[in-house]
């Protein structure tokens, strides 16, 4: 009787199994849940870091192009071509509406990457792996990737940043 | 002071309260409008078949698209509800009703003032307005004005009850669960709302030049304080209003009020939950905060969830079975009042709001799968299912009750009012199923072109995209038509419509008394349906967790 004050006894009233049963299924999937997210940092292969550095976007506009000079190897739409070795760092920078420098990476090897904006809130996100992570300016979020496949991606914005945030489109090319 | 005897529910009425009910209730319904028309035009832009609005134009829209849909038409809802649920159901008078006006008033103009600023381009920032991104004074001002006056309403709901305990109007034992759930609801909305002010002050103050700068992790973390606790406000008030559906339309109680209870209060431990789960990818905080957070060691949220989620089909199955339904396990679901709109409104948010709404939540707010939805259409798709084919289906359902009762107008057009639940939720279905799947697939939300046409590269996503799109625009759609339908008849009913002459012409027949309990149930299974359809339930969703956790085990490895 949602309207009315609740029938007499109804503090004392035992809990049917029914309920009981369900409860106590629920609470343990919930309990679950909770390990699981836990003991996927210890087993599993994907899990967001929590290695960020606080930066300005001067600073890591100058960490950018002086990590970019020593693994560049060409050009491509007006952006940069960098081939880092494997276990390097990487520096890759957000800005409205870029992404830069275009990635030649290797299939397997570790690659350190600091992610920062210059600017706004990006979103950093590969596809068509779809892996998604925000991007702060002033922070440097250090993000280990292996590439497990190989190929062609993009590397999308999809956090709002302005009129042209559609434009905001990188490559990252995965080699065998 | 003076009351009116309800002649069909036989409470008594304060008639300064109705007009109260009455204007928060016509504001919400034109918002709501405006929401789907906004809604449709988000649509049809995002489809890039139609491609309809201009780059400037569509996230002017879609800046507007949610605050009405989302904080507008609720929170004026469930102001009505608030002073609905303080007063009439407690026989109680209304404390201040001068202050409610004024509550209104600052709520009303809050709400031009951020219109205003939007659709001037004044505030180009979306729902969210992370900042660096500045919007123009006037709308974090508008913002801040509206939640001042539902903080106001808050404050009257508080003393509405406080003073009905104490001069004993509903009898004074314990609060009836509809309004204990409504306190629950008003007591999370405080704490919202102060959440809220503790951004939404300091961003206006940057907007003005007298502070240099709001960090941008921090702005995300207080704001979802505000942003999603206020989701959490809805599901309380949208449960408080499913066991008063339940009682209204079949005379179900909770089977055990002490556990539904138990699971409200459930909400105000957990209420963490809502706002953690916003930072999973972002670079701070860490890991063991996020996982405390989201889940408190264990989902206390998700769980008060799964409790009702068994107590409100319950309480209506338990009841049927009293009746004589007790055939097999769906005898009693059977012959329910399917022909009573409100009833369909709160049954088809039960199940859209826990098929939908719940698994995808629980699976998006987990830290690691989280990674494979963050910001893409998964999350819009995630909460069609909750907001709106829940709080939104289940808010019209409960309004065809207020048009008899508090307008004392018949509803018009009936059959149309019967209809409108039915196309609305199987609309919101196939748009989040749309939206959902096209997210799990990277698309991203909010977003103008995802060609990228005029990016350096381009990108095509995989060919079912299209017919995904398909899905989405043909829901979206049907939805659409429900809406409108059910704002036409509520319009129609209300400004137009016959008046109520006696309970003769009370179109959704209240539930009739109950047959006397023929033995002790205790401790036995006393719902089997019930317990099959949430058993039900938590198959679909191992399923489902199974798959994304497959899905994300696939991806490149990182950490």
């Amino acid at each position: 009787m949602a309207i009315l004050a609740p029938e007499k006894g109804w503090w004392q009233k035992k809990v049917a199994s029914d309920e009981k049963t369900w409860i106590m299924f629920a609470a343990v999937v919930a309990l679950a849940l909770f390990v699981l997210m836990v003991g996927w940092h210890l087993l599993g292969k994907q899990n967001p870091s929590y290695i960020v550095y606080s930066t300005s976007p001067d600073e890591f506009y100058k960490l950018a192009q002086a990590n970019w000079a020593k693994y560049k190897v060409g050009e491509e739409a007006g952006i940069p071509v960098v081939q880092p070795p494997p276990d390097a760092d990487v520096f890759v920078l957000a800005s409205t509406w870029k992404w830069e420098p275009v990635l030649v990476l290797k299939k397997g090897a570790n690659y350190k990457f600091h992610v920062s904006s210059m600017d706004l809130l990006h979103g950093f996100s590969i596809q068509p792996v779809n892996m998604n992570f925000a991007i702060h300016p002033g922070y440097d979020y250090v993000l280990t990737f292996k590439p497990t496949s190989a190929g062609d991606f993009r590397l999308m914005c999809n956090e709002y940043c302005g009129p042209g945030h559609h434009t905001m489109i990188g490559k990252i090319k995965v080699e065998d | 002071m003076s009351f009116l005897k309800c002649d069909i529910t036989g409470f008594n009425v304060d008639k300064r309260v109705l007009p109260l009910i009455k204007a928060n209730a016509v504001v919400s319904v034109v918002s709501l409008l405006l929401a789907i028309l906004t809604a449709i035009l988000v649509l049809f832009t995002r489809w890039q078949v139609v491609h309809l609005l201009p780059v400037d134009w569509y996230y002017r829209i879609l800046t507007l698209h949610g605050l009405v849909a989302l904080v507008v038409w609720i929170v004026f809802w469930e102001m009505a509800g608030l002073y609905f649920g303080s007063t009439v159901v407690l026989n109680a008078r209304q404390i201040a009703p001068g202050l409610g006006w004024i509550a209104f008033l600052l709520m009303v103009v809050g709400t031009a003032l951020v219109a205003f600023a939007v659709l001037t381009g004044r505030a180009d920032v979306l729902f969210t307005s992370y900042v660096p991104l500045k919007a123009n004074p006037i709308h974090y001002l508008g913002i801040i004005l509206f939640a001042v006056g539902a903080l106001i309403v808050c404050g009257l709901f508080l003393a509405n009850i406080i003073v009905a305990k104490k001069e004993k109007t509903y009898g004074g034992g314990p609060l009836p669960l509809f309004t204990f759930g409504l306190l629950t609801a008003t007591i999370l909305a405080i704490g919202t709302l102060l959440s809220g002010a503790a951004i939404y002050v300091p961003v206006f103050l940057w907007s003005l030049g007298l502070i240099q700068s709001v960090d941008s992790i921090v702005y995300r973390l207080v704001f979802w304080g505000f942003g999603h606790s206020a989701q959490q406000v809805n599901v309380a008030a949208m449960i408080s209003i499913w066991y008063l559906g339940a009682f209204l339309t079949v005379g179900g109680t909770s089977i055990n009020e002490r556990i539904s209870r138990m699971a409200f209060l459930f909400y105000m431990i957990g209420i963490n939950l809502a706002s953690a789960h916003h930072l999973l990818v972002d670079p701070i905080p860490s890991p063991a905060w996020k996982i405390v957070n989201t889940s408190y060691f264990m989902y206390l949220a998700v769980l008060a969830s799964m409790i009702h989620a068994f107590a409100v089909p319950s309480a209506i199955e338990v009841a049927q079975r009293r009746r004589g339904y007790t055939k097999g396990l769906f005898d009693w679901l059977k012959n329910c009042p399917w022909g009573n709109p409100a009833f369909v409104s709160v049954f088809l948010a039960v199940v859209t709001f826990g098929f939908i709404g719940g698994i995808t939540g629980v699976i998006n707010g987990m830290e690691q799968t989280n990674m494979i939805v963050h910001n893409t259409l998964a999350l819009p798709g995630h909460f069609k299912g909750t907001v709106v084919s829940g709080t939104t289906l289940t808010f019209m359902g409960a309004t065809y009750y207020l048009i008899p009762l508090i307008f004392r107008k018949k509803i018009s057009f009936f059959g149309a009012a019967k209809a409108a639940p039915w196309l609305f939720a199987i609309g919101i279905v196939l748009l989040s199923a749309g939206l959902s799947t096209l997210g799990y697939l990277g698309v991203p939300r909010r977003h103008w072109d995802i060609t990228y046409a005029g990016g350096p590269f381009t990108y095509t996503y995989p060919p079912i995209a299209d017919l995904l799109w398909v899905v989405a625009v043909l829901g979206g759609t049907i939805a659409f038509i429900g809406a409108l339908i059910w704002i036409l008849v509520v319009v129609i009913s209300v400004f137009f419509g016959k008046p109520m002459t006696g309970p003769a012409d009370f179109q959704l027949p209240l539930a009739s008394p109950l047959p006397p309990e023929s033995k002790e149930h205790d401790s036995k299974f006393v719902a089997p349906g019930t317990f099959a359809l949430t058993i039900i339930w938590m198959l679909a969703f191992l399923i489902f967790a199974t798959i994304s956790w497959g899905w994300l085990s696939m991806m490149w490895e990182v950490k």
